[in-house]
């Protein structure tokens, strides 16, 4: 597999979101508008290229029993210090993600990359995985918040594009899981004919 | 392939202890070197909302005022807080409003939500600003809006009722939020009761 392949296998093939069905408790949660998905998505990939690169450095000393806690207190540690820096340096910014930040630590899919991917490639493989599981992570949650807005809300990335009352049911949960169940299935469709 | 490490009851102690005494280094040093800009990027934060709620004023003195207990909320007492912060605004040596800092503890998310309104001298809410909320994204996170922010301007919470329609108020909900409304009206009630006791005893001269 080429550095090319590893890095657009994240948006359809493996994409997080509709193929492997990792992290879908912040998916399902933030998507309520196009621009709440795009924040989470890429809050979640700077956290998951770092987390990324910092355990793939140290894959080497940890033993193989105590793999699992040590890569949560990288995770973990990461989120924090992202999470104070943004507060202090980008205050404007931290208003809009800043809700997004702490559930970062509770999404499966940084973990599950850094277990099933950084701990056993090379630094650069799994910077690249990172950005591209992250990337493809965004799409999926901008995707998912789009159609949620123009069916819900009329709008898409804020700007209204019809008047009147929408249908209010996919801004609330259950619309979360009616959308995303189609678009899977979609994809699923997409991924068969191709 | 790196080849895996075998664990030993040893290596197993010594690493997690190496990994949480150097994140709990890397978090100490990194909240020690963020403290202060985050000190101030608050500070600066809390100076834009009393700008954007009251007219234009060149000098602020900042005081607490205790919160009135609600005669129809026997024994519920205030929430967690028995002070709000009261920003009077001077220009030219005259009062020209009070920016208060309120907050209530019944919105949809238990996290507390803030709001800076402004009065004018004669109790009229000049506008209001949320600063703190972490409502449901799309549904309650709109009482940040002008649409449900823009009724308030202009109104006396002595003639204008600060409940929502539902509860035999005057204030429109935001749609599917009652709650976060309801909260927000709770949050300007206890302003608006705090301000009121504050004049009594002689505040805006």
């Amino acid at each position: 597999m080429n550095q090319w392949q590893n890095f657009t296998k994240g948006f359809i093939k493996e994409n997080a979101v509709f193929v492997l069905l990792l992290g879908l408790c912040p998916t399902l949660a933030v998507t309520s508008s196009a621009i709440n998905g795009l924040g989470m998505g890429l809050a979640t990939t700077f956290v998951l290229v770092a987390s990324n690169m910092v355990v793939t450095s140290v894959k080497s000393f940890i033993p193989d029993k105590v793999r699992i806690p040590s890569f949560i207190v990288i995770i973990a540690s990461f989120v924090t210090i992202v999470e104070l820096v943004m507060q202090a340096y980008t205050p404007t910014l931290f208003d809009t993600l800043g809700i997004f930040i702490p559930l970062i630590v509770v999404n499966c899919l940084v973990l599950g990359r850094a277990e099933g991917f950084a701990s056993k490639q090379s630094f650069l493989s799994s910077m690249i995985d990172g950005l591209g599981m992250g990337l493809g992570f965004t799409f999926a949650l901008t995707l998912l918040g789009s159609v949620r807005e123009m069916l819900g809300n009329g709008s898409i990335f804020d700007v209204k594009f019809a008047t009147g009352d929408a249908i209010l049911i996919f801004i609330l949960q259950p619309g979360a899981f009616i959308v995303l169940g189609y678009l899977i299935a979609l994809i699923n469709k997409l991924r068969k004919t191709t | 392939m790196a080849k895996k490490v075998k664990s030993s009851f040893i290596n197993m102690v010594l690493t997690l202890t190496i990994i949480t005494v150097v994140a709990s280094l890397a978090l100490g040093s990194i909240y020690n070197l963020t403290l202060e800009p985050i000190a101030a990027a608050k500070k600066a934060a809390r100076e834009r909302a009393i700008k954007l709620v009251l007219p234009s004023f060149d000098s602020l003195n900042s005081l607490m005022v205790m919160i009135p207990l609600d005669p129809s909320l026997t024994g519920q007492g205030n929430g967690d807080q028995d002070s709000l912060e009261f920003h009077r605004a001077f220009e030219n040596g005259k009062c020209i409003g009070i920016a208060v800092s309120t907050f209530s503890n019944q919105a949809y998310d238990p996290t507390q939500i803030q709001i800076m309104v402004g009065f004018l001298p004669d109790g009229v809410i000049d506008s209001t600003v949320v600063t703190q909320q972490k409502e449901t994204p799309g549904l309650g996170t709109k009482m940040t809006g002008d649409k449900f922010n823009g009724q308030f301007a202009g109104k006396n919470p002595a003639t204008f009722k600060l409940f929502v329609t539902k509860d035999g108020g005057q204030v429109d909900a935001i749609t599917a939020s009652t709650i976060s409304s309801r909260a927000v009206c709770d949050a300007l009630r206890r302003a608006y009761r705090t301000f009121e006791s504050y004049e009594k005893e002689g505040g805006t001269e």
